[in-house]
């Protein structure tokens, strides 16, 4: 019987999030050297709705825990779901989104099944059978290639747009559900509400391709009304550094640095932020790197491709202009 | 009510951070270590809690012996005590491991209401070693936390995600992380330092905390390090001077749309 690659399929409004998506490329390309079969693991409700998009994106098929436990508490009844779904499937590599909650589920099924676990792969290997993960390191100054050692459960984390969104499949992968017995403990911490405040149209900085951020040259938080334009016109998420978010400018979630979160995208492009080792640690490793500063000795311009020296003020309101020019 | 805070020692992110090429593990010499930033925000919340409650609070540390700088660092915040926790079969734990350490200290220390980690290390940045270490206790990870209430015998939080923040309560003991949201850190005052001096620090080895060697360390760690190298040098970018009307912004447009970027 050939093996299976587990994805744990993050889902927000009954809808895969784009990470999951990049998860069963990431998941394919090993299963092409490995021949095992690629099976998205949905817990929680709507994984039929759901069948059709992850089919066409590469899970042969969904293996479904279609309870309202698995986000009604705190993650525990995750890691007893897929403990209990691992104990009865051929599996030896569950693949799972580098996010917040995702990486404690993560952690948490690592401990129980004695396996082991390496979270934001930037890229995976299959060597002897196994699994080499890929992984930038020290803000991206270093990159490292680790393996789970032995014959241990590999729990392994992508970084977010590690791998692209491709579409191989035609048709919705084929539900197959499966039970959990929780325990009591899996009961003990209730989410008892849900607070969105990511904008429905903006996507978040860690999913993003593009991320607009402002940093203290700003001056002041209406700054950020105007990244929010230039953000918008390029379908961008927007960031801060940490001197605009302690300055009250821009909510702390946006944060992007050592004390923050660490972005990759395509394109980032900073505004007002003079590149502080502290801020570089977090998005150092953006494929593109644009830097408009007033300052020429800022710290941005040495690692930006492309560094404008002048007002942002100046820039950023032509530069929204000329983008809504060519829109038409 | 009595709170642990789990802090750890890092290389300055300022400073240029290497993999020592034998040990497999952070070169501790080759950079300036300090107290990992993010947990001056767990221990800015102990101190909050420590002010209202009259709670006690005992910082929690394990390092190489070369590492201890760090407890007068973290006492000098205002905490009651520290523990040291070193022992030679400690190094090359993966995080695993690494939680195994502080699950056993935490264990030794019972009983205690309240953990209190950072959301991640500057330098590991896996973010998995609160609930790795809420696993081995049997115990509620209420990680990524923005904001923390307590209340007989309970806590609520705001735990922090890509979207917003779910709402959540838990028993007490429970295991907790927090994230920079939550509140502004105070600097250590000059009296906190000099107090630091005198505040009890108790010695542990692997031994005193009732842990098996063999679970630790590098023969142990299920993550390894198979190679690495240095990332090579950027090549400079195009870099151009806008005139204060916005000259530079054809060429930006340009450079955006040979990449496809608009």
């Amino acid at each position: 019987m050939m093996g299976e690659i587990l994805v744990l399929v993050d889902h927000s409004d009954g809808a895969p999030r784009k990470s999951a998506l990049q998860l069963l490329t990431a998941a394919r390309s090993v299963a092409d050297v490995t021949g095992d079969e690629v099976a998205a693991v949905w817990l929680g409700p709507g994984a039929a709705a759901a069948a059709d998009t992850l089919g066409r994106h590469g899970a042969a098929r969904v293996l479904a825990w279609d309870s309202a436990d698995a986000k009604a508490f705190v993650t525990v009844p995750q890691v007893e779901a897929l403990e209990q779904l691992i104990g009865a499937r051929s599996s030896t590599l569950l693949l799972f989104a580098s996010a917040n909650h995702t990486k404690d589920v993560a952690a948490r099924l690592a401990v129980r099944l004695g396996g082991g676990i390496i979270t934001d792969a930037t890229g995976l290997e299959v060597e002897g059978g196994r699994v080499v993960a890929t992984k930038e390191v020290f803000g991206g100054d270093v990159i490292t290639r680790a393996r789970i050692a032995g014959d241990r459960a590999q729990i392994v984390g992508i970084a977010a747009n590690a791998y692209p969104v491709e579409e191989p499949g035609t048709a919705a992968a084929p539900v197959e559900t499966f039970s959990v017995t929780l325990s009591d403990a899996a009961r003990s911490a209730p989410v008892t509400a849900v607070e969105k405040q990511a904008s429905a149209d903006r996507p978040d900085i860690a999913e993003a391709a593009i991320v607009v951020s402002g940093g203290r040259g700003l001056g002041k938080p209406e700054g950020f009304e105007l990244l929010e334009r230039l953000a918008d016109l390029l379908g961008a998420g927007v960031g801060a550094s940490r001197a605009a978010t302690d300055a009250g400018w821009y909510p702390h979630r946006y944060q992007i640095g050592q004390t923050g979160r660490t972005v990759a995208p395509s394109l980032y492009l900073g505004a007002g932020i003079s590149g502080a080792i502290q801020h570089r640690a977090g998005m150092q490793t953006s494929q593109h790197v644009v830097a408009i500063n007033k300052d020429p000795e800022a710290p941005i311009f040495q690692i930006a491709d492309f560094g404008v020296v002048g007002d942002l003020y100046e820039v950023v309101p032509r530069l929204i202009e000329a983008l809504e020019a060519r829109r038409g | 009510m009595r709170i642990i805070v789990p802090v750890k020692r890092v290389p300055d992110t300022a400073s240029v951070r290497r993999i020592d090429a034998t040990s497999r593990t952070v070169d501790r010499e080759s950079s300036e270590a300090v107290l990992c930033p993010v947990n001056e925000y767990a221990i800015e919340e102990a101190m909050r809690i420590k002010e209202r409650t009259d709670a006690h609070v005992t910082v929690l540390i394990a390092a190489p012996e070369s590492g201890r700088g760090i407890v007068q660092k973290a006492l000098a915040y205002g905490l009651d005590e520290a523990v040291f926790v070193t022992d030679p079969a400690i190094a090359g734990s993966d995080a695993i491991g690494t939680a195994r350490v502080l699950a056993a200290a935490l264990r030794h220390l019972e009983p205690w209401d309240l953990v209190l980690f950072g959301n991640q290390s500057t330098d590991a940045r896996t973010s998995v070693v609160p609930a790795a270490v809420a696993e081995l206790l049997g115990l509620p990870s209420i990680t990524y936390a923005r904001h923390l209430e307590l209340a007989d015998g309970s806590l609520v939080a705001h735990r922090e995600h890509e979207e917003g923040w779910d709402v959540v309560s838990a028993p007490l003991p429970a295991i907790v992380s927090v994230v920079e949201a939550i509140n502004e850190p105070r600097f250590p005052s000059f009296k906190g330092i000099i107090a630091a001096k005198s505040k009890p620090v108790v010695d542990l080895d692997l031994a005193g905390i009732g842990l098996e060697p063999g679970l630790v360390g590098h023969g142990a760690a299920a993550a390894e390090l198979i190679d690495f190298s240095e990332r090579p040098p950027k090549a400079a970018g195009t870099v151009v001077n806008d005139d204060g009307a916005g000259s530079s912004v054809g060429a930006l447009v340009d450079w955006m749309a040979e990449r496809k970027f608009v």
